[in-house]
């Protein structure tokens, strides 16, 4: 690396710590002008904490940060937007019923008579110098994932950031929408902006990144410039000690039907359908992988299919294992499909507002699924006291006791709580949505071996999952969406990721042009 | 030296307190409020604090009557908080527990006019404690049945509720009036005493201290312990994991408001049939509002709210106290209960965040030092 590269940001010794949690612990960080800096770091590490105190949203206990070689205090993301850091958080903050351009200008204080026209002609310009692709004028409700994000990046820009944090932006888009956004990203820096991204998967921060940085328990480890390291290595100072990074996809045994879903229609609350005649069959010892952009009804097929999403139209099927018998599953609700003794388990996507209680201990939180076991007036607090245990001792989650309320567990404990106890009732069907979202190598690997092992029980497993190459590593077959559509069911094995993204956008992928 | 300037506090969340320390933290705000207090006694009045402080408590425990007094308020207060205490832990905010309260005076007003010669008198009290919990179940379930079915907003619908309870009993009143053309009911079988719960020791409040302590403790176990107290919770902290394990939401709500409204209903029964004898418009006294404060203040333990209601009825009691023995106005009396109450609910802040402050120069150097 050339050593001309000026220094946008230093951070030095910066500590924070959340009550006896040291997020951060003297944590030194360099960003440089022109530079993509990729943060990395397993959950819990401090990464969002360190950028959050560097786009004002936090305030560090010690530590002294540099702008510009000058020392500055950040006290609210005001202050950071005066010195020209921008963030781009994993939940947009837009304005549904507002345009692009409305919600760009959102918040700031203009001089005289607002200019709508002037804002979209500026919106324009930094679209075209970039390579965006935002029409100024489009509503929020209107614009895909990837449009808001667009948007919300170029709110940052209109401000005139010269320093750019972006937390996880690739977690929501397609492999098309990664490429686009990325060749932007570089784009921005070739122009002498400061980028920094948070994000888990190796393979992008080998794609774009220049330098990365990683982050453990807190602690800054090292940085060194991408081209001379590789995932192997990186993963390793994540974790702090050497890790396998292979995901076992073993031949299916024995597998018979398990569950059949067919012409199955679902509409949301307000009528707009979500599903569209969706069939498909789950067999035992199996995962079936489901793909597709995000909000192609995966969520809604999941739900539905475990009794909280009314069907419109179409039956879904579970086929008892040994006796073969029959039992219609559309117009039950999960106590009824529970009472009939379907053993089906659920990893809901929003994981302390659906599967957990977060404000309830591990052990209330196990007995979610078995407080009614008994027949007495009184709940029984041992079992699940034990299960809880167990789940702790066997998943190694990493929590200061039994009785911590789950809200205050790092994202992959709160996954390990979840997961053990869905399978700790020894399904036959578990579905699963997004189960490693947000989670960090180490802990998506016990993830995925925990479903491995679900699958070899002779469990029928679907897997909705949003990263590509697992998907393509883990399902035995894939299952792909399209706007509520089954845009194609294909073998995993052998199945190429340009395919798949093809699938995710256009019915059938557009065979014509493979 | 360039530096903006640090701000001079920031706030962060503390981990949980040891309880010693949580509660060394509630003490300190008591006695800073009777610090305060006393200051703005002598700056106002010019009364001797201690006098006035004195006084409170001689109006709370100055005699045995007024000893047997309190610990009736105490009990009647009690009974609504804990009776609203299922619903707002649920996050159902029944304020309507005033309603509830007046169906069950009604009820039981009904039962001791109507049924004398009727039946026996044991079974016209069985009859009674029936009817009044019927009644005021029946007003918790219609705003619960509403928000279950067609998700209205229960806060408004319970408070109207209240309303139309109040101007029912105002209906009756005239009805049963008497002597006629008083527009009051006047006591309730006074000669024969049939309905009237029995005294114990010639204690015409033991009876309902009895009841209610035997309540706090069934409220205590119900909410800890029960399938139904595992499933308000469930349902109060996420609606979406309550329907995702099964939980029949609906259900629940209309049940736990039931419960909720058949306790205000019995609070009716023994404001009606222990103690007054009579029924007015204003027999619960806003009881059904003030609980929402005892529930609040005790986080929901039906075992702190013993404390909180021992509390709120001490100050209310003391402050008429001190308005008659000094020839103060009434509200003087209510300036020193918000006073102390300012102080006890703000020092929660302290027990869940912690402020930083700017540190000078010279310690932020010798603290260097040290570290070195």
């Amino acid at each position: 690396m050339d050593s001309g590269k000026i220094a946008a940001v230093q951070m030095r010794n910066i500590t924070k710590s959340f009550g006896s949690v040291m997020a951060n612990d003297r944590v030194w960080l360099d960003i440089y002008k022109g530079e993509i800096l990729a943060l990395l770091g397993e959950n819990g590490s401090g990464k969002t904490t360190l950028m959050n105190m560097l786009s004002g949203i936090y305030y560090p206990d010690a530590g002294q940060i540099f702008v510009d070689g000058r020392e500055v205090v950040i006290r609210s993301p005001k202050d950071a937007f005066d010195l020209g850091i921008g963030m781009i958080h994993q939940h947009f903050k837009l304005v549904d019923v507002l345009t692009a351009a409305e919600n760009i200008i959102l918040g700031l204080h203009g001089e005289g008579k607002l200019d709508m026209k002037a804002v979209a002609a500026r919106v324009r310009e930094i679209s075209g110098r970039y390579g965006f692709e935002v029409d100024p004028n489009q509503k929020v409700y209107d614009m895909s994932v990837s449009q808001k994000q667009t948007v919300e990046i170029v709110k940052v820009l209109y401000r005139g950031a010269d320093i750019l944090i972006l937390d996880e932006p690739t977690a929501v888009l397609t492999p098309q929408e990664t490429d686009k956004l990325f060749a932007v990203l570089r784009n921005m820096r070739d122009d002498g902006k400061a980028i920094v991204i948070i994000t888990h998967k190796l393979n992008e921060v080998e794609a774009i990144s220049d330098r990365v940085a990683i982050l453990r328990h807190g602690h800054f480890v090292g940085d060194m410039p991408t081209a001379q390291t590789n995932a192997g290595e990186m993963t390793n100072m994540m974790v702090g000690r050497p890790v396998v990074l292979n995901i076992e996809r073993p031949e299916p045994k024995n597998a018979e039907p398990r569950l059949e879903v067919s012409h199955l229609t679902v509409h949301d609350e307000e009528g707009v359908k979500k599903l569209d005649d969706v069939s498909f069959t789950a067999y035992s010892g199996e995962i079936l992988g489901v793909a597709g952009i995000s909000g192609s009804g995966q969520k809604e097929l999941l739900e539905a299919i475990a009794g909280l999403h009314r069907a419109e139209g179409g039956s879904i099927t579970y086929i008892e294992p040994g006796t073969g018998a029959r039992e219609e599953l559309v117009g039950k609700d999960p106590r009824d499909i529970s009472d009939m003794g379907v053993a089906l388990s659920f990893v809901p996507e929003d994981r302390l507002g659906m599967g957990l209680v977060g404000d309830m201990d591990l052990s209330e939180n196990m007995m979610l699924r078995s407080f009614r076991r008994g027949r007495g007036f009184f709940t029984d607090r041992k079992a699940p006291h034990q299960l809880a245990e167990r789940v702790v001792k066997e998943l190694a989650v990493n929590t200061p006791s039994i009785e911590t309320p789950v809200r205050r567990l790092s994202g992959g404990n709160v996954q390990k709580v979840l997961v053990g106890r869905e399978i700790s009732s020894a399904p036959t069907v578990l579905l699963t949505a997004y189960a490693v979202r947000g989670l960090d190598i180490n802990s998506s690997y016990t993830i995925y071996d925990l479903i491995n092992k679900q699958k070899e029980r002779g469990v029928a497993v679907v897997y909705v999952g949003e990263d590509l190459d697992v998907l393509l590593e883990l399902s035995d077959r894939i299952l792909v969406l399209c706007g509520g559509k089954v845009s194609g069911l294909i073998p995993g094995r052998g199945a190429t990721k340009r395919r798949v993204g093809l699938m995710m956008t256009r019915l059938g992928g557009g065979e014509g042009d493979e | 030296m360039n530096k903006t300037r640090e701000p001079l506090v920031h706030i962060s969340r503390r981990d949980t307190l040891p309880w010693y320390k949580a509660w060394g933290i509630r003490a300190a705000a008591i006695a800073a409020a009777l610090v305060v207090c006393a200051v703005i006694t002598t700056l106002l009045t010019g009364e001797n604090p201690i006098e006035v402080y004195a006084a409170m408590i001689d109006g709370n425990f100055g005699t045995s009557r007024r000893i047997w007094v309190l610990l009736q308020n105490v009990a009647m207060l009690l009974i609504v908080s804990l009776a609203v205490t299922p619903a707002f832990k649920m996050r159902f905010w029944n304020i309507g527990g005033e309603g509830q309260i007046m169906m069950g005076c009604l009820a039981t007003a009904a039962c001791m006019i109507c049924l004398p010669g009727v039946v026996p008198n044991w079974l016209l009290i069985i009859i009674m404690v029936i009817a009044s919990a019927t009644a005021g179940g029946i007003w918790g379930l219609i705003p619960a049945f509403f928000k279950a079915k067609w998700n209205t907003n229960e806060t408004l619908f319970t408070l109207m509720m209240n309303y139309v309870a109040t101007q029912l009993v105002a209906f009756f009143i005239i009805i049963w009036e008497s002597p006629k053309g008083s527009g009051h009911v006047g006591i309730i079988n006074a000669d024969s005493q049939i309905g009237w719960f029995p005294t114990i020791g010639g204690n015409k409040y033991m009876l309902n201290v009895l009841i209610v302590a035997v309540i706090t403790a069934a409220m205590y176990v119900y909410l800890k312990y029960t399938k139904h107290g595992y499933e308000i919770s469930v349902v109060g902290e996420s609606e979406r994991t309550a329907r995702y394990v099964g939980i029949k939401v609906e259900r629940v709500i209309m049940r736990t408001m039931i419960i909720s409204g058949a306790l205000c209903g019995i609070t009716g029964l023994l404001l009606v049939a222990g103690t007054d004898h009579t029924i007015t418009t204003t027999l619960s006294a806003s009881r059904g509002f003030t609980a929402v404060m005892v529930s609040w203040l005790a986080k929901f333990s039906p075992i702190f709210m013993v404390f909180t209601s021992l509390l709120i009825e001490f100050l209310g009691r003391g402050a008429s106290e001190i308005a008659t023995d000094f020839g103060l106005n009434e509200a003087f009396g209510d300036i020193l209960t918000g006073v102390i109450l300012f102080f006890i609910i703000g020092c929660e802040f302290f027990i869940t965040y912690r402020l930083h402050f700017r540190k000078s120069a010279a310690h932020e150097a010798k603290e260097a030092a040290e570290n070195v």
